[in-house]
C-alpha cells in the first residue's frame, strides 16, 4: 500500500515540474511587455527600465525562473502588478468562493448523479430510465454559460415577484455583509500575519462562516445566492456522474456473483446495495478526479455570468492584463490543487480495488 | 458415446458449410447496420444531417447575409424580439423568425451560417488533434524506451491542467482569435487520443504477427500502418465523435469570453457573449444560440454513445 503511494508520488514529480515550466513560460510568452500593459503605452522608457527593475523583468529568463521558483516554496507568490497588493491577499479573498461553489457543486452532483445513476439501471429500460438518460444526455449536451443565463432568466426575472426568486448575480445582497468568525468572537487577530490570513481565507467562506457564528440572516441570503451557481456548475458533472453509474451498475449486475446471489434468494434491494454497488462504484470514483477539472473550468464561465469574484474570472482578467504575478501564483495552485485531487483519487482508488496496489 | 459422436457431426457439418468458408460481412457494414438500428444512432445521425443541411443550404434558406445590417429598414428597432407573420405579427412589420440582434442584423440567417462555423471548428480541432495524438502515441508505444517516457510525461503535464483553463491560457499567449482557439483546444485534447492509441498499440505489438512481419524484413512504418493501427481504430473512432462534441462546447466557450471567434463573426458562442448582458431585456438573442449549441452537441454525443455501443465487442450476437 505505502509502495503504491511512493510510487504514485514520484510519477508526479515530473508533472509538478512540467508544471511550473509551463506557468512560467506562459506568463512570459503572453505579448506585450507589462509595463505597457500596466503603465499605459505612454509608459517611457525610463519608467518602463525602473518597473522592470523593480519587478526583476531586467534578468535573464533562467535567472527569472530560479527565483520564481524559490519565491514559491518559501510560499511567497509577490505582488500583483495591476492591483500593488500581495498575490497571496488576492488569493485569500477570492479562492474561498471558488471552492465553496466546486464544492457544493460537486457534493450536489455526486448524491445526485449516483442516486440517478442507481434508480435508471434498476429500472432498466422503463421510462424512468429512458427519460432521465435523454435529461442526461441533453445535460452533458448544453454550454454550461448558457445554462446559467436561462437560469437566471428563470428565476431572477420571470419569477420576480415570487417565492421561488433566486438573485441572479452577486454573492451577498448589497447592504449584507460577512462578520468574519474572529471579529464576531472578539479575537485579536494580526491580519497580515500567515496565521491572520489564514483565519481571512476560513472566514471568506461566507457559508461556513455565518454558519460558526449563528449569523443565520447572512447565511440564508449566501446559501440563496448559490444556489443558482451550484446548480449551473454542477448540471454537466451530474450528469456524467448519472450516466457513468448507469452503465457501470448494469454491467456489474450482469456478472455471475450476481446472479449466485439473486439464486440465493436474496431481495433485490440487498443484491444490488451490499454485493454489485462497491464494485460498480469504481469508474465512477476514476472520474470524479476528472470532474474537478471540469468544475474548475466550468467555475470560470459560471463565475463570469453571475458576476462572482472568484480564482476563475481573475485569471482571466489577469491574463489579459498582463499580470505576470497572479497569472502564475493562480495557474499554479489551481494545477496543484488539480494534481492532488488526482493522487487523493487515485489512491482511494487503490484502498476501493485492491487489484490496482498490486500493478 | 452418442453424444460425442452427435458432437463431432455437427461440427463436420459446420466445417463443411458455406458460411465459413465465405466472405465475413465487412466490419463497416456490420457496424453501421447497428448503428441505424439503436435509437441512439438513429437520432444522434439525425440532428447531425440536420445541422448539415443548414450549413450546406445556408445560402438559400438565410432571407439575408450574415453580416448584413439593417438599419433603415421599417419598424426596426435594436434587439427586437422576433416576429413571425404566420403565428400573429402584425404584416407590415418585415418578418424575422429569431429577431434582431444588438447590431441590427437578422439572428436567424446568423444562426444558420454559424453552423458553417461550428461543424468546421468541430471537425477541424478534432482531426489536428487525431493526427498529431495517433502520431505521438504510435511512436511512444512502439519505439518504448526513452522516447515512450518522453512524450508519456508531456501528455500528463497538458492532462495535469484543467483543459479549459489550459486552452484560455494557450489563447492568451497566441492571442485571441478563432484560429488560436482551435490550436488550443487541438492541444489541450491530444493526450486522450494519443493515450488511447499507445494503449492500443501496446497490446497488438506483442503479438506474433508483428514479430513475423520484422524477420520477413518489413518496415517500421509499415508494420504500424497495414498492421497495428486498423485495431486501434475503434476506440479512436469513439473518442473522436464524442470529440467534436466537446471541441464545440469549448470553442463556444472560449468565444463567449472573448478569446475565440471574434466579432463580427457568425460563430454561436460569440452571439451569445456579446448579449449576455441583455438577456433581461432580450432573452431570444441567449436563448436561440444556446438552443443551436445544445443541438449540434446532442447530435454528436448520440452518434458517439451509439458507435461505442454498436462497436463493442461483447454485445457481438
Amino acid at each position: 500500500m505505502l509502495g503504491f503511494i511512493a510510487r504514485r508520488l514520484v510519477v508526479s514529480i515530473p508533472v509538478l515540474v512540467g508544471i511550473l515550466i509551463v506557468t512560467f513560460a506562459l506568463a512570459r510568452m503572453v505579448p506585450g511587455e507589462p509595463c505597457k500593459s500596466i503603465l499605459g503605452d505612454k509608459a517611457t522608457a525610463s519608467m518602463c527600465a525602473s518597473f522592470n527593475k523593480k519587478f526583476g523583468f531586467d534578468r535573464s529568463i533562467p535567472e527569472q525562473f530560479i527565483i520564481y521558483v524559490k519565491q514559491l516554496s518559501k510560499g511567497e507568490f509577490g505582488n500583483s502588478i495591476r492591483y500593488s497588493r500581495p498575490v497571496s491577499q488576492i488569493l485569500v479573498e477570492r479562492f474561498p468562493l471558488t471552492i465553496e461553489m466546486a464544492f457544493f457543486a460537486l457534493i450536489l452532483a455526486t448524491v445526485v448523479g449516483i442516486f440517478l445513476g442507481i434508480v435508471s439501471a434498476m429500472r432498466h429500460n422503463t421510462l424512468t430510465d429512458v427519460s432521465t438518460m435523454v435529461a442526461a444526455n441533453v445535460g452533458i449536451s448544453m454550454p454550461v454559460f448558457w445554462l446559467g443565463l436561462m437560469l437566471a432568466y428563470l428565476f431572477g426575472f420571470l419569477l420576480k415577484d415570487t417565492f421561488l426568486w433566486l438573485p441572479p448575480s452577486g454573492r451577498l445582497t448589497a447592504g449584507l455583509a460577512s462578520t468574519p468568525f474572529y471579529v464576531a468572537w472578539g479575537w485579536d487577530v494580526v491580519l497580515s500575519s500567515p496565521l491572520g490570513k489564514f483565519y481571512q481565507f476560513i472566514a471568506n467562506h461566507y457559508i461556513f462562516n455565518a454558519l460558526i457564528t449563528g449569523d443565520w440572516v447572512v447565511f440564508n441570503d449566501a446559501i440563496k445566492h448559490m444556489i443558482l451557481p451550484v446548480v449551473t456548475l454542477a448540471t454537466i458533472p451530474m450528469a456524467i456522474i448519472a450516466r457513468m453509474t448507469r452503465s457501470s451498475l448494469l454491467e456489474v449486475l450482469g456478472r455471475d456473483y450476481i446472479r449466485t446471489a439473486r439464486a440465493k434468494g436474496l431481495m433485490e434491494r440487498r443484491v444490488v446495495r451490499v454485493h454489485a454497488l462497491g464494485n460498480a462504484m469504481l469508474p465512477v470514483v476514476t472520474i470524479l478526479g476528472l470532474q474537478m477539472g471540469a468544475l474548475l473550468g466550468g467555475a470560470v464561465l459560471t463565475e463570469t455570468v453571475f458576476g462572482f469574484a472568484g480564482v476563475g474570472r481573475m485569471l482571466v482578467e489577469a491574463i489579459n492584463a498582463r499580470d505576470y504575478p497572479i497569472v502564475q501564483a493562480f495557474t499554479v495552485i489551481i494545477a496543484v490543487s488539480y494534481m492532488t485531487i488526482n493522487i487523493v483519487v487515485d489512491i482511494s482508488y487503490s484502498f476501493l480495488d485492491p487489484r490496482v496496489r498490486l500493478q | 458415446m452418442s453424444k460425442i459422436a452427435d458432437a463431432s457431426t455437427i461440427f463436420a457439418e459446420q466445417l463443411d458449410s458455406e458460411d465459413l468458408l465465405g466472405d465475413p460481412i465487412p466490419m463497416w457494414k456490420r457496424t453501421w447496420k447497428r448503428l441505424i438500428a439503436r435509437r441512439s444512432g438513429q437520432v444522434g445521425l439525425g440532428l447531425i444531417g440536420f445541422m448539415f443541411f443548414l450549413a450546406i443550404f445556408a445560402g438559400i434558406l438565410a432571407p439575408y447575409g450574415p453580416h448584413k445590417v439593417l438599419i433603415g429598414e421599417k419598424f426596426l428597432t435594436k434587439r427586437a424580439a422576433p416576429c413571425i407573420h404566420a403565428l400573429g405579427c402584425p404584416s407590415e412589420r418585415p418578418q424575422h423568425f429569431l429577431g434582431i440582434d444588438g447590431n441590427y442584423r437578422d439572428q436567424y440567417s446568423r444562426l444558420l451560417y454559424g453552423a458553417r462555423v461550428s461543424l468546421a471548428i468541430g471537425f477541424t480541432t478534432v482531426s489536428f488533434a487525431l493526427f498529431f495524438g495517433i502520431i505521438l502515441g504510435s511512436v511512444a508505444a512502439y519505439f518504448g524506451g526513452w522516447l515512450d517516457n518522453l512524450i508519456m510525461r508531456i501528455m500528463d503535464v497538458i492532462l495535469g491542467f484543467p483543459s479549459f483553463l489550459l486552452a484560455i491560457a494557450i489563447v492568451a499567449v497566441l492571442g485571441p482569435g478563432i484560429q488560436n482557439a482551435l490550436l488550443a483546444i487541438s492541444i489541450v485534447t491530444l493526450p486522450a487520443y494519443a493515450r488511447v492509441t499507445r494503449a492500443s498499440v501496446l497490446t497488438v505489438v506483442k503479438l506474433d504477427f508483428v514479430a513475423a512481419t520484422k524477420v520477413l524484413g518489413g518496415s517500421h512504418k509499415r508494420i504500424l500502418f497495414l498492421r497495428i493501427l486498423p485495431n486501434a481504430i475503434t476506440p479512436i473512432v469513439v473518442l473522436a465523435t464524442l470529440g467534436i462534441a466537446g471541441a464545440i462546447l469549448d470553442a463556444a466557450g472560449l468565444s463567449f469570453l472573448g478569446l475565440g471567434a471574434q466579432p463580427p463573426m457568425a460563430e454561436w458562442g460569440t452571439m451569445l457573449g456579446s448579449e449576455r448582458n441583455q438577456i433581461f431585456s432580450a432573452p431570444h438573442l441567449v436563448f436561440f444560440p444556446g438552443i443551436a449549441i445544445m443541438i449540434t452537441v446532442l447530435g454528436f454525443n448520440l452518434l458517439g454513445d451509439g458507435l461505442r455501443d454498436a462497436l463493442d465487442p461483447r454485445l457481438n450476437s
